[in-house]
């Protein structure tokens, strides 16, 4: 008996012992994109946010460095429950090392848990709600390109600025559209303005006249749309046959992408403003992998931000891995490195990964152009403002995660 | 109060959306007896071939109204021979199988050509601009498709009620080997009859096309309410279908006044209180 237990004791710390030592040398890499591959929000991620996982791999070099990388990918269809049951298989069964995309912040928040409780990795491009990086942060999350308290801070101050300080909300009913109009209030009440009245609408509505009407009764000066993807491009067209915008209010478009102007068209989309972070044209480091992007998408589509926050989260991800030496499989180490070094890559330009989670990188304010000051197919933005990176997302001052300390 | 009479209106609006397309399943599961699951993707066809007209064509929208439907409606009589013709006398389950099948095809090749958020389609010239009518801001448009689809669900409630060719459509639905010893074609009145079911969802997808975007799931998001819809007012039910459709936008805008979380179930709902009270619809003939 005594025998058995000692030999099993030292068959273990053997198997562990091997285990420990083949870490290191481990130069696997699995991705997984999950997103919404068919719904309202697959054109500003979903299989585009493949390709540019796919571009992210080629130019990354490391299969020509003796790495192995898979990429799989999965529609989560805008529903937590199967994000979910997609993001544990894949942490058990496919041995996935990283989450990329994951918009919708009703999944984000539920694989975020999943992530954090089986120490793998999520770089989330696409979900916008700021408590990812707030009460929900964790030491396995990275929030890469935009969220609801940067989109309220540089649009919402820019439009009560303007004079628009009296607010109506028109707003997604889920977590989303909470936590946008949540954080776009709190930045109106600051500046001096006034909400007076919200409506919260069902994900996915084709129409939105009677939450329209009650908007245009509520006399408000601005109509912020707390809403995304085929909502908010609905509410756009159909305001402008109710003679909303005619009628003097203003139509605040809270998160609005390059896929959603294209769709609306400028004659409906002119004079908008609204904040991203990456637009096509800006320099010359976006427009060459824009390109390089447009061609292999079947529409010939540019770049959405969540989409060049794939490439860019990967690119930095990869770089993390090649300073480890090899890919050790633990969620929270490898988050830790990519915390500890800055970020540098053509689409976002120098930035830094902060204890929270939080990417800081600077936000931009565009006004979309009117048909006649467009030159060619996508031209679609003109730039009016920039916060810098360390201004335009929520102060750690006023953090509620758990990892900041204070 | 006045605030009430705009969403009495704008639910007016919606339910000529519905009562067109549930009037369309209604003609096609009284007729056929086929419960037509891809009719929100032939919806969604009739606004893809206005929008093809319009930037291919040149084609204006006035014109649509009057090809779309007839192309789709072709299309659709094509389904109907190569496929569903074959199923007649099988249980109902293997024509929603099918349809459904066929749904998902054609919904999964617009989305790999055309992507999710759709493509623009202008409000015609003609019908531009709005009124105010006191108590709201009344767009033209709006206006004109409630007239519209009002006079189309009428003429297709005479057609298929009050004239001959509807009195041998209904004797052949009754009792088809009769009606073929009359010498009457029957298998062609059916595909005829599911043309016209069809070439109804394709004229509510072109009427649709300026309020909302073309998008490939367009059809998808609708078609599950209108089920709903003909399900309350009775299968098969040709006028039950068009007041239900017209009653439930109504109903539907005043939720989204007075409590919008619900908007998009309260249907269901209602759906559940008729099937409970009156299993075969409100003005449905027992089976």
């Amino acid at each position: 008996m005594k025998h058995s237990i000692s030999a099993m004791l030292l068959g273990t710390a053997l198997a562990l012992g091997a285990a420990g030592g083949a870490v290191a040398q481990d130069k696997n890499i699995k991705i997984g994109v999950l997103t919404d591959n068919s719904g309202l929000y697959a054109d500003l991620g979903g299989p585009g946010s493949t390709v540019a996982a796919q571009m992210a791999i080629e130019d990354s070099g490391l299969a020509a460095k003796g790495w192995k990388l898979d990429l799989i990918s999965a529609d989560h269809q805008n529903k937590p429950d199967i994000g979910s049951t997609i993001a544990r298989q894949w942490i058990d069964v496919e041995k996935v090392d990283i989450f990329m995309d994951v918009l919708n912040s009703g999944v984000a928040l539920a694989v975020n848990n999943i992530v954090k409780e089986k120490n793998s990795i999520l770089i989330d491009t696409g979900a916008a709600t700021s408590d990812l990086t707030n009460a929900q942060c964790s030491p396995n999350t990275i929030h890469w390109v935009y969220d609801t308290y940067m989109l309220a801070n540089s649009t919402g101050q820019a439009l009560v600025k303007a004079g628009g300080d009296t607010w109506y909300f028109l707003t997604a009913d889920y977590a989303f559209g909470h936590a946008l109009e949540r954080d776009t209030a709190a930045v109106v009440v600051k500046s001096g303005g006034k909400v007076i009245g919200n409506v919260k609408h069902p994900l996915n509505t084709a129409d939105f006249s009677s939450f329209l009407l009650q908007a245009q009764a509520s006399k408000a000066k601005i109509i912020g749309m707390a809403n995304a993807g085929g909502d908010t491009t609905n509410t756009i067209k159909q305001a402008a046959e109710f003679g909303v915008v005619s009628g003097g209010q203003k139509l605040a478009g809270l998160l609005l992408f390059i896929t959603d102007v294209h769709s609306l068209g400028l004659k409906v989309a002119q004079g908008l403003n609204f904040t991203e972070t990456f637009y096509w044209d800006l320099n010359d480091g976006t427009r060459a992998f824009s390109k390089r992007f447009s061609e292999r998408m079947k529409n010939k589509a540019m770049p959405s931000m969540v989409q060049a926050g794939v490439y860019s989260g990967l690119l930095h991800y990869f770089k993390a891995l090649e300073a480890m030496g090899g890919n050790p499989h633990d969620g929270a180490k490898v988050v830790a490195k990519m915390k500890e070094m800055p970020t540098d890559d053509p689409l976002f330009g120098k930035g830094t990964i902060r204890v929270d989670g939080r990417k800081l990188h600077p936000a931009y304010l565009f006004e979309v152009k009117k048909p006649e000051e467009s030159k060619a197919p996508w031209d679609y933005y003109k730039l009016v403002g920039t916060t810098p990176g360390d201004q335009a997302f929520r102060p750690l001052s006023e953090s509620a995660c758990p990892l900041v300390k204070k | 109060m006045q605030a009430l009479y705009a969403q009495l209106l704008v639910g007016l609006i919606n339910g000529s959306f519905y009562a067109l397309l549930s009037l369309g399943l209604a003609v096609i599961f009284g007729m056929l007896n086929i419960i037509n699951f891809a009719h929100g993707a032939l919806y969604m066809m009739g606004a893809f071939v206005a929008y093809f007209l319009l930037n291919l064509g040149g084609i204006n929208y006035w014109w649509a109204l009057l090809l779309a439907p007839i192309i789709v409606g072709i299309f659709g009589m094509i389904l109907e021979r190569t496929m569903l013709q074959w199923l007649t006398g099988l249980d109902h389950l293997y024509g929603l199988l099918l349809t459904f099948g066929i749904a998902l095809i054609v919904q999964g090749v617009f989305q790999n050509y055309f992507g999710s958020s759709g493509l623009p389609y202008a409000i015609p010239d003609q019908l531009r601009g709005g009124m105010n009518l006191g108590f709201m801001f009344l767009p033209v448009y709006r206006g004109w498709v409630v007239v519209f689809s009002l006079v189309v669900c009428l003429a297709t409630w005479f057609l298929i009620e009050k004239t001959q060719l509807g009195a041998y459509l209904r004797a052949a639905t009754e009792n088809p080997t009769l009606v073929r010893a009359f010498g009457i074609n029957v298998p062609r009145m059916i595909t005829l009859t599911y043309g016209l079911g069809v070439g109804l969802a394709a004229l509510a997808g072109v009427l649709s096309a300026p309020i909302n975007q073309v998008r490939p799931l367009m059809g998808a998001d609708l078609i599950i309410v209108v089920f709903a819809v003909v399900v309350i007012g009775g299968m098969g039910s040709i006028m039950g279908s068009i007041i239900t459709g017209f009653a439930l936008g109504v109903i539907e805008g005043l939720t989204k006044y007075f409590y919008p979380e619900a908007s998009n179930t309260v249907v269901f709902v209602l759906m559940v209180l008729v099937l409970l009270v009156k299993p075969t619809g409100l003005t449905g003939r027992a089976a």
